[in-house]
């Protein structure tokens, strides 16, 4: 499988590490009570298709990137760097 | 027997090779098979089960009977496939699955018992006593039935990995492949060619037709003098693709070595990944046999091998060769050998309609129904009309159609499409993204036709990519069309061999339909059709076909059982190259590295570091010795101890404290300039990461430290919160771990001994407990930290790396002269258990900060990573498992970490575990042994005595609860 860093181009998946969905860019306020907290912590679907997740270029530059991908087909479809997502 | 005047092999370069020790003579060019059938040796294997005597099927990668082993010893290699094992001098093959010999072997009585040992056989018989299936059934079935055998000693060959990337990978070398190379080639692309054979050309070295105007194996060079002399080219000869994978990742297997004596540096073979922006296949097609009864004897081949060892390799199997088929493409087989002056016995095909332009005796609808001769092929039953007539020969080269080679389109989950005209699948378009396919394995059967295909691909992939392809000129070549009709089977009693290599015979999938295995995925398992090492390569189409028909449906009906990577057998040594030994893992080693192995310290593994156990002195005659010595260095004097290894990372900008305050629990705004804090890093869902020391360096900058064995999750950590949460703050981080050598410099003589080396002397109002900053260090600017790990006034000393091997050997001299000296990884654990300190054996994932009593760490006044989740009530549970110390109640016994604690009057059993001990350490300073573990309630419990209980190890002992810091409880001696 091979990810295009947004920073260092296209490399194989083995430069990656994984985190799971980008769910994880979305931390909620301290209170928003249990089920948010739930949900971002625990709570993940299990998509049959376009899925959006979280790798970091750890034998890379270290740029955490969102890979929007599709579990079915394995098309890569897009990267962007997280830093520019979450802003 | 080899014919003049005929094949590509240097007959003035001729080899010596031996099999089974019975020396041989080929030429350079032949492979093993060849060469044995230019001697005239049929029988070259035993089969699976029966162990009945086998001769080669074929000429190629796909071969399922002439299995042998190469080489002995060490270098043994198992299941070579002798059509693919070229010849060198001093070759040495043996056979396999045969005992006592290849002509004798005393299990083909498994040949007699046949009847009951069809399909199912073992999951009926063997069923009980249930005992009885390790100890015996398993054993005895597979010392019968088995392949060739590892030497069981460590590899002691070479194997590499290796990376390539280009615009266009072609694989397969044959008449489409060389075109799409060409094209794409002269387009501009950079191409890599990869074949599987020695020498590239495919079916046009076999063949004995023309292309432009030339022998087939003339124009092959001409288009490999143009490739060779071009910088976009890379060909790669002995090189099978063997897998398709996501974004136009293949994999390929080179095989380096196997034709050639061994030789220390060459490696036998290379693991490739060939990153393309597109492939086109090109694979060309594989001949598959027909089953009739004991269509499986030594002699009996398909008809395109017969033709591949007389065009290529100057060879004919037979002295009297008959030729089967359904299908036009057979007749060639016997033209070539007509003209090579072999004599052709009779030439019989299935169709009454065929037209057959052969001179030999011809029968037209008929088959052949049955074969005779034990080790070698004596004679065929020819059966036409309502008759059957023997026909004595000593080969017959079978055809029943040719398989598009489609197995890499199908290793995306693709299923290939049914093409009636040709009686066999072909890919489907698009199976795998970026690849097309050409010439035979896409169901193109003239070379005129695969020629035509392969340009026109190329010059298509081309255009995707941008270049523009001339119009190719196409050479001329054979354009007769390819005719067959189906037959896959002929009827009779006896058995028909499908799958050649498991032995599994028409009837067995004829058991397995009747069985109620219908599906083509329960048949292959049921019978084993298709699961040897040769996957099925020639079987599984007939398989399937039978099945169909049994089951009363179509062949596209049936579908196909799932092609999956390998395509071709792949040693997992040549996967794994590189990561035996020491290439299992990278070896971090710190700059006084040198000086610990000088000094005979055992080294132990953190992480890929290497840190010293203990420095062993002259007398001391265990580990123990040493360490209780270097811990009390440091409680009576100064000890000098490597820490380079914990994570260090900078950090600045006018958002560094903020960043700090958010993934720390405590607050580190508020941290003075020139000191130092201890802070408590906790995981979003509420559980302790980790911990270290960070210190201000300047208003906007930090230099954080965190566990040796967490410093990369830290880093990835601080990189999430910085780029994914905090994209707005203004903080910028980078790991200094390795550039910075950082030395304790621990005990009560510390900062004397600092005093004699820093250039100026250190005092108590200028460097107080937890103060930082710049030192000189003989003329080095280093940084100084009072900060402890042993509960001890101590220093810890870092200068830039390339002073680290000096800086330490100056301090260890320094301190062996006070009285002190290095101290190692053993003491330096006694020391931090006597104060009661954490490592990640305490926070080992699954504690909290209210675990290990630093509830109170967590500031009310600001957010933190893991401060929301920290606080859900089962986390803070006064019940749970919390931090602890231990020691024995009454007469010292051993303690182990690892044991669990029980009250005194339960049984030790899981319902009424109470907690475990983490940490166990031999205190010289208390003269007992002492532990850190987990207890219900444990604050609460000082005072009490529990039972310690070590399943594994068989240790049962009282403890008494204690407070965990076992030493200086109030701190004094680290603020003296």
């Amino acid at each position: 499988m091979r990810i295009t860093c947004p920073i260092c181009g296209e490399r194989d998946s083995r430069e990656f590490s994984y985190r799971g969905a980008d769910v994880a860019l979305h931390r909620p306020d301290p209170e928003a009570g249990e089920a948010a907290w739930d949900d971002y912590v625990h709570l993940r679907d299990n998509p049959a298709g376009e899925t959006r997740d979280m790798w970091y270029h750890e034998g890379g530059c270290g740029a955490w990137i969102v890979v929007t991908r599709n579990t079915v087909t394995h098309e890569v479809i897009g990267s962007e760097l997280a830093a520019e997502v979450a802003r | 027997m080899r014919v003049q005047g005929r094949g590509l092999v240097d007959r003035n370069s001729p080899v010596t090779f031996r099999f089974d020790g019975i020396a041989y003579e080929g030429f350079a060019g032949d492979t093993l098979a060849s060469a044995l059938l230019a001697n005239d040796v049929r029988l070259m294997g035993r089969s699976f089960k029966y162990h009945r005597p086998r001769g080669v099927l074929t000429a190629g990668s796909e071969e399922p009977n002439a299995l042998v082993t190469v080489g002995a010893g060490v270098g043994q290699e198992p299941n070579m496939r002798a059509t693919v094992q070229e010849i060198y001098p001093g070759l040495e093959a043996q056979s396999q699955n045969r005992w006592p010999s290849l002509g004798f072997d005393l299990l083909s009585v498994n040949d007699l018992a046949a009847p009951f040992l069809g399909a199912g056989f073992y999951y009926k018989t063997f069923m009980w006593p249930r005992a009885f299936w390790e100890k015996l059934y398993e054993p005895v079935i597979r010392r019968a039935a088995g392949l060739g055998a590892l030497s069981g000693k460590p590899d002691g060959d070479r194997y590499e990995r290796a990376w390539a990337f280009c615009d266009l990978l072609v694989i397969g070398a044959g008449p489409a492949g060389l075109m799409a190379a060409l094209t794409a080639a002269r387009a501009g692309l950079d191409v890599i060619l990869a074949d599987e054979d020695a020498r590239m050309g495919g079916r046009l070295l076999a063949e004995s037709h023309e292309v432009d105007g030339m022998p087939g194996p003339d124009w092959v060079d001409s288009v490999l003098n143009e490739l060779q002399a071009m910088d976009n080219v890379r060909l790669m000869s002995r090189t099978t693709v063997t897998g398709a994978y996501d974004q136009g990742t293949y994999g390929a297997l080179e095989r380096v070595g196997h034709h050639l004596p061994r030789a220390e540096k060459r490696p036998l073979e290379t693991f490739w990944r060939i990153v393309a922006r597109r492939s086109i296949l090109a694979a060309g097609a594989l001949e598959r046999p027909v089953a009739f009864t004991n269509n499986d004897r030594p002699g009996i081949m398909t008809a395109g091998a017969v033709r591949t060892y007389l065009n290529r390799y100057g060879v004919s199997p037979g002295k009297a060769v008959t030729v089967f088929g359904n299908n036009d493409d057979a007749h060639r087989t016997a033209r070539d050998l007509i003209a090579a002056g072999v004599h052709v016995s009779a030439v019989i095909d299935a169709r009454a309609d065929a037209a057959v332009d052969v001179k030999a005796p011809i029968y037209k609808g008929a088959v052949v129904s049955g074969s005779s001769g034990r080790k070698q092929l004596e004679s065929i039953t020819v059966r036409s009309g309502g008759r059957e007539e023997k026909i004595a020969t000593d080969c017959l080269a079978m055809s029943g159609g040719w398989n598009p080679t489609v197995h890499l389109t199908c290793h995306m989950n693709g299923r290939p499409t049914w093409r009636e005209d040709i009686q066999s699948f072909v890919p489907t378009p698009g199976a795998i993204p970026g690849m097309e396919v050409a010439g035979a394995c896409n169901g193109t059967m003239t070379t005129a036709a695969c020629l035509r295909e392969g340009a026109e691909v190329a010059a298509r992939v081309a255009a995707d990519l941008g270049k523009k392809a001339k119009a190719a000129d196409l050479p001329k070549a054979e354009d007769d069309p390819y005719r067959l009709t189906a037959l896959w089977h002929v009827p009779g009693k006896g058995r028909a061999w499908l799958d050649f290599q498991n032995d599994v015979t028409v009837k067995d999938v004829k058991q397995a339909a009747t069985e109620n295995f219908r599906s083509v995925e329960h048949m292959k398992r049921y019978t084993t059709q298709g699961m040897a090492t040769d996957q099925g390569k020639n079987s599984n189409v007939a398989a399937l076909a039978i099945l169909a028909d049994a089951t009363g449906r179509g062949i596209p009906e049936t579908g196909t059982t799932t092609f999956r990577p390998p395509y071709a057998p792949v040693a997992i040594a040549a996967m794994g190259s590189g990561a035996t030994g020491k290439g299992f893992a990278p070896e971090r080693k710190t700059t006084s590295h040198a000086a610990t192995v000088e000094r005979k310290a055992p080294l132990i593994e953190a992480g890929l570091w290497y840190r010293p156990s203990y420095f062993p002195q002259a007398g001391e005659t265990n580990w123990r010795q040493s360490c209780d010595r270097e811990v009390g260095y440091v409680r009576n004097a100064v000890g000098i101890c490597d820490v380079s290894t914990l994570g260090k990372i900078d950090i600045q900008g006018p958002d560094a404290a903020r960043l700090l305050d958010f993934v720390y629990t405590n607050t580190f705004s508020t941290l003075k300039l020139g000191r130092v804090r201890y802070g408590l890093m906790l995981r979003e869902d509420g559980h302790v990461m980790d911990d270290g020391t960070t210190a201000r360096l300047g208003e906007h900058h930090y230099v954080m430290t965190t566990t040796t064995a967490a410093a990369g999750q830290v880093m990835k950590h601080l990189d999430f919160v910085t780029q994914a949460l905090h994209p707005e703050w203004d903080v910028h981080l980078i790991s200094v771990t390795e550039q910075w050598a950082q030395f304790a410099v621990a005990g009560p003589k510390s900062r004397e001994l600092l005093n004699g080396l820093l250039d100026t002397s250190l005092s108590d109002d200028d460097w107080p407990f937890m103060a930082c900053g710049e030192v000189s260090v003989a003329g080095v600017t280093g940084r100084l930290f009072r900060i402890s790990f042993s509960g001890e006034h101590a220093y810890e000393l870092a200068v830039p790396a390339r002073f680290g091997d000096s800086l330490f050997r100056l301090l260890v001299a320094r301190a062996e002269a006070m009285g002190g000296g290095a101290y190692g990884m053993e003491a330096l654990n006694v020391l931090r258990v006597e104060k009661g300190f954490i490592t990640h054996s305490e926070i080992h994932g699954r504690t909290t900060a209210y675990d290990i009593g630093m509830e109170r760490m967590i500031s009310a006044k600001k957010d933190c990573i893991g401060k929301t989740m920290a606080a859900r009530p089962g986390l803070v549970d006064p019940e749970r498992e919390r931090l602890v110390g231990l020691r024995p109640a009454g007469a010292a016994k051993q303690i182990t970490a690892g044991a669990h604690l029980f009250n005194p009057g339960d049984a030790p059993v899981r319902v009424n575990d109470q907690g475990y001990v983490t940490s166990v350490a031999f205190s010289p300073t208390l003269g007992m042994n002492i532990a850190l573990g987990f207890l219900k309630r444990g604050p609460e419990r000082y005072g009490e005595t529990v039972k310690l209980v070590d399943h594994a190890r068989g240790v049962e002992t009282l403890c008494e609860v204690v407070n965990p810091v076992f030493f200086d409880p109030e701190g004094g001696r680290v603020r003296g």
